[in-house]
C-alpha cells in the first residue's frame, strides 16, 4: 500500500501549536508511507490539488490529512480524494487541531501527540478496504411536525415546490404561538391578518394533507423511507361532518372550561372552537370538562348540531404514513413563571404573562381587545412589565436569553398607550436587546413617543397593597430602588424547549441540548440540518427565535428537503455491518440488538444466517460487539482496525 | 514515538461520535485548555465498544482508559450507549479480578454541546490516572511462561 | 406522637433583657410540649452583629466555643430562640469546615475542637421535631378568630445555604404552627422585608420608615396582631411603633406578639409565664376582638 500524509498547518490555528514539519518527517518512518508533507491550509484549493496532484505523482492509494475535526472536513476531502481517482473511504483523518493545537500551549507535547495521532491513522487506513456505496430509492413526501409559523413556511415552499406534504399540529388548529398574538414588532402588523391567509393557504393547498390534534407515536426508517405513525386523537367530533357553524359552543351548559388558546385568562366551553380563524375550523370536546362524558348526562352539542357530528364513543385513531424527509418545528413554550414566588405569579390575578396580555390586547380575545384587569375586570392605569423573568437567570437554570422579549414588551407598551391614553407603562429591564432591522428604532420609539419609562433593574418583588400592587425593584441607573405602584403586573416569561421534545427527539433519534431544543447539525454552516440524515428543523424548536427567523428557518428547511428530493435515488453509507458468512452460527443475538431492525436471519443451505439490510443500517456498531462468533463487522470500524490504533498507541 | 517522559502518561480515550467526539471538538472549539496526555479513538457509538478492546488497551501498556458516550435517553443510535452502560459497568468490577486497578478505567457521558464538561472530564481523569501513576506493566515471569507451556 | 428530645438551650443576650419575655414563653411552651432545654453552662456572646464584620475567625471563635461546651455536655443539637445566635453559631459549624480555618480558631481557643453538634432555631425544632399536628393536640384554647401575620424577619431562613429552612422568600414554619394554634392567619407578603434591624441606633429614620412600612401593610390587611421570631424585630415593631406611626403620619396600634406567646396562650399557660406584660402595645384590646369575633361568628352559625 502507497500511503500519502498531508499535515496542515491551517494558518497559525494548528501551526501556532503543533510543528507541522516535524509531524510530517516523523510520518515518513511509518509503514507504506511514501510522501508525508505539510501544507498551509489542506482544505483550500490550491491544498486539495496538492494532495490530488500527489495521489497521481506517487501513486498512492490511500491519504491522511491531518488537520481539523473530520465532523468538519471527512466530507471535503473524501471528494478530493475521489477526485484524484482513489475509493472515498481510503481517506483518515487525524484531528490535530480541536482536539491538539486548541486545547494546549505545549508544543512540544502538542507535536508528539499530533505525530502519535497521524501514526493511528496510519495504522487504521492501512487496514481500510474500498467501499462502494448502495443507491436506494427515496419516497418524495415530507412530513412537517407543528403547525406554528415555521411550520406552515416549510409546508407551503415545499408543497408550491411540488412535494406532498403531511402537516401534523398536536392542537386543533394550526397557527402556533402566533396565532395568539395582537400585533406583530416592529411593524405592529396585525398577527392574524399576516398569518390567517397563510393558514388558509395551508387548508386550500393540493399537496398538503393536515392532521390537526394529532401527534407522532413513533418514527422508524431512515432518510428517503421514514415511517411515521400518527396518532389521531379523539375529538368526538366528526370532522367529516362538522362544518365549523358553532352551534354546540353556544348551547354547551359546561362553560367553565379551561381556555387553553386564551392562555387561560377567561374560561370557554366544553365543547370549543378554539379561535375564529381557526384551520381546520372543526370542534373540539375536552374530556376534562364536559359533563357527558364525565357523568353521562348532557348531551345538548349532539341535540343542537345540525350536521350530527358529535361522537361521543369515538376513540384514538393511529394512522401510518411514509415520508422521506422531516421537518421539525415544534416551537416552544413558556417558563413556568412560578418559580419567581416574589414577583407573586399565580397568587396574585392581577400579575400575569405577557402572552396573556396579547389575549387581552386581541380584538378576538376574551375581553374584545380592552385592557381589563383579571381581578375586577376595571382598566389599569399604570402597568408594569418585567423583563426577563426565567431568561438570563442562572438561578433557576435558563441562563439564555430568549431573545425576543425585549421586543415585544416594547410592542406591548406602544399597543397599551394606543388602548389607554392616559397609561403609564413602566419596563423593568436588564439591558435592552435589539438587534434586528428596525428593532432598536422601535424600543426608541416606545420610550420616546409612547413614554414608557424604561427602568434598568431587576424586581425584588411585586405585593398587593389594597387594590393596587406595589413593584419593587432596584433602578441600577439612578442607584436606588424604585417603587411603582401597579393596576397590572405583566412578566415577559422567557421561552424555553416546547414540552415533550426530549421524548419527541428520542423518537427522531436527534441530539437536543440541555435544556431541550434541539441540536443543528453545525452552529454556523447547518443551522437547519441535523446530525440525522433527512430530518431537518425550523423554528423555535431549535433555540428561542422570532417570527422573521422561525420563517427564514422554515423556508430554509423546505430547501434543503426540495434539494435532497432534488435526487431519484440516495446513496446509502457503506459503512455498515457486514455477516462473515462462514462465521456465523445462526444465533440470532444480533438482529435482537439492532434497534434498526437493519439485520434479519435468512436460510442458506439450510441453516440460518444473519443478513444485513444495507440502506436500513445505520452503522452503530452494537451487533459487532454482541456476535459471539465476531462473525458481523462493521465496516470501516472493525475489530482489527481499532485494536491497531491501539497498538500504535501502546507499541512503546 | 511514545508518550513525554516524565510529562504524560499513556492515556486512550474511546469516543462516540455523536456526542463526545463532537463535545471534545466543541471544547477545542472553545479554546478549553486540557492536559495532552489524552489519544482520542474515534468511534460511531459506544455501542460499538467491546469491553475487550479497554482490557486489550490496559494490558497493552495504557495508563487510563476514558469511555465516552452521548447521555442515555440521548443516542443517535437510540439505544447504543443503553447496551455501553451494561457492558462497561460489569467491566468495572471485572478488572480488579484481572488485577487491574478499576480507577484506570472511567466512563462518562457527554453531550455534543457540553464543551465545558469535556473540559472537566479530561481534567479530572488526567489528574486521576496521574494520581495513580505508571501501570505496572503486566510481563509473564520466566516461572510462569515455563508452568504455561508444560500444561 | 415524636417522642420528646432533649436540646442543649442558648438563651443569647437579648433573652436576658429586653427579649426576656421571649426567653420565658419559650421555655414554658417547650416544657409543655415535653421537650428538655439544657442550658449551655457558662454561655457566653455569640458574636452578634458587629464580631464578622471585624473579623470572621473571630467571629467564629466566639461562636464556636459556645457549640464546644455543648458537645462536651454530650448534646448533639443546639437550640437558640433568636435568629442573629442561630446565624452565628451555624455560620461558625459551617466555617470550621474548613481545616485551615479551623486551625485558627483553635489557637484561639487554646485547644482542640472537636466534632460541632449541629444547631437549630426553636422554631424549627417545634416545626420539624414536634411537627404542627403535635402542637395543635395541646392547644387547649384554641386563638379562634384572632387575625395574625407572621413576620419571620431578614436571616431567620436567609442565606438559604447557611440556614437550611423553610424557604427562603416564602417561609411558612410559623404560619403553620399559628393555625395549629387556631388562629386565621393572613397572608403577608412582606414577611421576610427588612425592618431596619440594627440601624435603630444610627438611623433611626430609616427604621421608622422601613418598620413603618411593615405595620402600614400589616394594617391594610386587617389583622389584629403581627408574631414574630427575633428580638430585634420585634422591638422595631413594638417599641418603635410610635416613631414609625409618626413618620408616616399613621396611628397604629397593633400588638406585636412572640410566635411562643401566642402558642403559649392557646397552651393555655398562665399570661405571667409569657411575659405579656413587657409588651409595648397592649395586645389585649387585640385578644378580646378576637375573642368577640369569634364569639359573633359562633352565634351566626347556631342561628343560621
Amino acid at each position: 500500500m502507497k500511503i500519502g500524509v498531508f499535515v496542515c498547518h491551517c494558518g497559525s490555528n494548528i501551526a501556532g501549536a503543533v510543528d507541522p514539519a516535524k509531524v510530517a518527517e516523523s510520518a515518513r518512518a511509518l509503514p507504506d508511507v511514501v510522501i508525508a508533507t505539510d501544507t498551509l491550509y489542506a482544505c483550500s484549493e490550491p491544498g486539495q490539488q496538492g494532495i490530488i496532484d500527489a495521489v497521481k505523482e506517487y501513486e498512492l492509494d490511500g491519504v491522511v490529512v491531518a488537520s481539523c475535526t473530520p465532523r468538519m472536513h471527512e466530507a471535503t476531502f473524501r471528494r478530493a480524494v475521489e477526485r484524484a481517482g482513489i475509493n472515498r473511504y481510503m481517506f483518515e483523518m487525524a484531528n490535530i487541531r480541536e482536539h491538539v493545537s486548541w486545547i494546549g500551549k505545549d508544543k512540544e507535547a502538542n507535536t508528539n501527540k499530533a505525530a502519535e495521532l497521524v501514526g493511528m491513522a496510519v495504522e487504521k487506513l492501512r487496514r481500510d478496504r474500498p467501499l462502494i456505496p448502495k443507491q436506494f430509492d427515496i419516497n418524495k413526501r415530507v412530513m412537517i411536525i407543528g403547525g406554528g409559523v415555521a411550520g406552515i413556511q416549510a409546508a407551503l415552499d415545499c408543497a408550491d415546490g411540488g412535494l406532498e406534504v403531511i402537516l401534523v399540529e398536536k392542537t386543533s388548529s394550526i397557527g402556533g404561538k402566533m396565532a395568539k398574538l395582537d400585533k406583530t414588532f416592529p411593524t405592529v402588523d396585525c398577527s392574524s391578518c399576516i398569518l390567517g391567509p397563510r393558514m388558509v393557504d395551508v387548508a386550500q393547498h393540493p399537496n398538503i394533507t393536515l392532521y390537526a390534534y394529532s401527534e407522532i407515536e413513533s418514527i422508524s426508517g431512515y432518510v428517503g423511507n421514514f415511517q411515521a405513525n400518527i396518532r389521531k386523537k379523539t375529538t368526538y367530533v366528526d370532522w367529516e361532518l362538522c362544518t365549523g357553524c358553532g352551534l354546540c359552543m353556544e348551547k354547551c351548559p359546561s362553560k367553565k372550561s379551561t381556555d387553553h388558546f386564551n392562555e387561560k385568562v377567561g374560561v370557554t366551553t366544553a365543547i370549543n372552537i378554539p379561535f375564529p380563524q381557526a384551520i381546520p375550523k372543526k370542534a373540539v370536546i375536552d374530556a376534562e370538562f364536559c359533563t357527558k362524558l364525565i357523568k353521562g348526562k348532557c348531551g345538548v352539542c349532539a341535540k343542537v348540531c345540525p350536521s350530527k357530528a358529535i361522537k361521543y364513543e369515538m376513540e384514538d385513531e393511529v394512522v401510518t404514513e411514509n415520508v422521506g424527509a422531516v421537518v421539525v418545528a415544534t416551537g416552544f413554550d413558556l417558563f413556568d413563571y412560578s418559580v419567581y414566588g416574589e414577583y407573586g405569579a399565580g397568587k396574585y390575578p392581577d400579575v400575569i404573562t405577557s402572552l396573556q396580555y396579547e389575549r387581552l390586547l386581541s380584538a378576538s380575545g376574551p375581553t374584545g381587545g380592552h385592557i381589563k384587569r383579571p381581578s375586577d375586570g376595571k382598566e389599569p392605569k399604570n402597568i408594569v412589565f418585567i423583563q426577563c423573568v426565567g431568561s438570563r437567570d442562572k438561578s433557576v437554570d435558563r441562563p439564555y436569553c430568549s431573545g425576543f422579549c425585549c421586543m415585544y414588551t416594547a410592542k406591548q407598551a406602544i399597543l397599551t398607550k394606543d388602548h389607554i391614553p392616559d397609561s403609564q407603562s413602566y419596563v423593568f429591564y436588564m439591558d435592552i436587546r435589539s438587534p434586528g432591522k428596525m428593532y432598536d428604532e422601535f424600543t426608541r420609539r416606545a420610550m420616546e413617543e409612547y413614554g414608557a419609562r424604561y427602568i434598568r433593574g431587576r424586581v425584588a418583588m411585586v405585593y398587593p397593597k389594597g387594590e393596587k400592587y406595589i413593584v419593587r425593584g432596584a433602578d441600577t441607573l439612578m442607584g436606588t430602588t424604585a417603587e411603582i405602584e401597579a393596576d397590572l403586573v405583566v412578566l415577559a416569561v422567557g421561552a424555553e424547549a416546547a414540552k415533550g421534545s426530549p421524548q419527541l427527539a428520542e423518537k427522531l433519534r436527534i441530539s437536543y441540548d440541555k435544556y431541550g431544543f434541539f441540536m443543528e447539525g453545525h452552529p454556523k454552516l447547518k443551522p437547519v440540518e441535523t446530525n440525522t440524515a433527512g430530518v431537518y428543523l425550523a423554528g423555535a424548536c431549535q433555540g428561542p427565535k422570532d417570527i422573521p427567523s422561525s420563517v427564514a428557518q422554515g423556508s430554509a428547511a423546505a430547501a434543503k428537503v426540495l434539494g435532497l428530493f432534488s435526487k431519484d435515488k440516495l446513496e446509502s453509507d457503506p459503512q455498515v455491518s457486514h455477516v462473515e458468512i462462514k462465521r456465523c452460527v445462526g444465533c440470532g443475538k444480533c438482529v435482537e440488538t439492532c434497534p434498526f431492525g437493519a439485520v434479519k436471519l435468512v436460510d442458506f443451505r439450510g441453516m440460518p444466517k444473519a443478513e444485513v439490510i444495507e440502506t436500513v443500517c445505520q452503522g452503530c456498531g452494537i451487533c459487532a460487539v454482541t456476535c459471539p462468533q465476531g462473525a458481523i463487522q462493521l465496516e470501516h470500524f472493525t475489530d482489527n482496525q481499532i485494536l491497531a490504533e491501539v497498538n500504535a498507541l501502546c507499541r512503546s | 514515538m511514545s508518550v513525554l517522559e516524565g510529562k504524560e502518561l499513556r492515556i486512550v480515550g474511546f469516543l462516540c461520535n455523536w456526542c463526545s467526539y463532537g463535545g471534545a471538538d466543541t471544547a477545542g472549539v472553545g479554546r478549553m485548555s486540557q492536559p495532552t496526555d489524552l489519544r482520542i479513538i474515534r468511534l460511531p457509538c459506544s455501542g460499538r465498544i467491546n469491553p475487550l478492546f479497554i482490557v486489550k488497551t490496559l494490558l497493552s501498556g495504557a495508563d487510563g482508559v476514558l469511555v465516552s458516550g452521548c447521555h442515555p435517553r440521548d443516542c443517535h443510535y437510540a439505544e447504543g450507549n443503553f447496551y455501553a452502560r451494561r457492558r462497561l459497568e460489569v467491566l468495572k468490577r471485572f478488572l480488579p479480578i484481572v488485577g487491574i486497578e478499576p480507577a484506570r478505567f472511567e466512563y462518562t457521558w457527554v453531550s455534543a454541546s457540553e464543551g465545558q464538561r469535556w473540559q472537566k472530564v479530561v481534567s479530572t481523569f488526567t489528574d486521576q490516572i496521574h494520581g495513580l501513576g505508571k501501570a505496572p506493566r503486566l510481563t509473564p515471569s520466566a516461572e510462569a511462561l515455563a508452568a504455561a507451556s508444560a500444561l | 406522637m415524636s417522642s420528646p428530645r432533649t436540646y442543649a438551650y442558648y438563651p443569647g443576650c437579648s433573652g436576658l433583657g429586653t427579649s426576656m419575655e421571649y426567653d420565658i414563653s419559650t421555655r414554658a411552651v417547650c416544657k409543655a410540649l415535653g421537650m428538655t432545654l439544657t442550658d449551655i453552662p457558662d454561655w457566653s456572646c455569640c458574636g452578634s452583629t458587629p464580631a464578622h464584620t471585624v473579623d470572621h475567625s473571630f467571629s467564629t471563635a466566639l461562636s464556636a466555643r459556645n457549640l464546644k461546651i455543648a458537645a462536651k455536655a454530650g448534646l448533639s443539637t443546639v437550640t437558640t430562640p433568636c435568629p442573629s445566635c442561630l446565624t452565628n453559631l451555624k455560620t461558625a459549624g459551617k466555617n470550621v469546615k474548613d481545616a485551615e480555618f479551623k486551625k485558627k480558631v483553635e489557637i484561639l481557643l487554646d485547644g482542640q475542637l472537636p466534632e460541632l453538634p449541629e444547631v437549630m432555631s426553636v422554631l424549627q425544632a417545634l416545626y420539624e421535631d414536634i411537627g404542627a399536628d403535635v402542637v395543635a393536640e395541646h392547644v387547649k384554647k384554641p386563638l379562634t378568630g384572632l387575625k395574625v401575620a407572621c413576620y419571620y424577619g431578614c436571616i431567620m431562613n436567609r442565606p438559604p445555604e447557611v440556614m437550611e429552612f423553610d424557604d427562603p422568600e416564602h417561609p411558612i414554619a410559623m404560619d403553620k404552627l399559628m393555625e395549629a394554634a387556631g388562629a386565621t392567619v393572613i397572608p403577608f407578603p412582606l414577611k421576610v422585608e427588612c425592618c431596619g434591624a440594627s440601624l435603630g441606633v444610627a438611623r433611626k429614620d430609616v427604621v421608622a420608615k422601613l418598620t413603618g412600612k411593615l405595620i402600614d401593610t400589616a394594617a391594610g390587611l386587617g389583622v389584629d396582631a403581627l408574631v414574630t421570631a427575633c428580638p430585634l424585630c420585634q422591638m422595631n415593631l413594638d417599641l418603635r411603633q410610635d416613631q414609625a406611626n409618626a413618620a408616616l403620619g399613621t396611628r397604629h396600634r397593633i400588638p406585636v406578639f412572640y410566635y411562643t406567646q401566642l402558642l403559649g396562650l392557646a397552651f393555655d399557660l398562665p399570661e405571667e409565664a409569657l411575659g405579656l406584660d413587657k409588651l409595648c402595645v397592649d395586645p389585649h384590646h387585640a385578644l378580646e376582638t378576637a375573642k368577640e369575633r369569634a364569639q359573633n361568628t359562633k352565634v351566626r352559625e347556631e342561628t343560621a
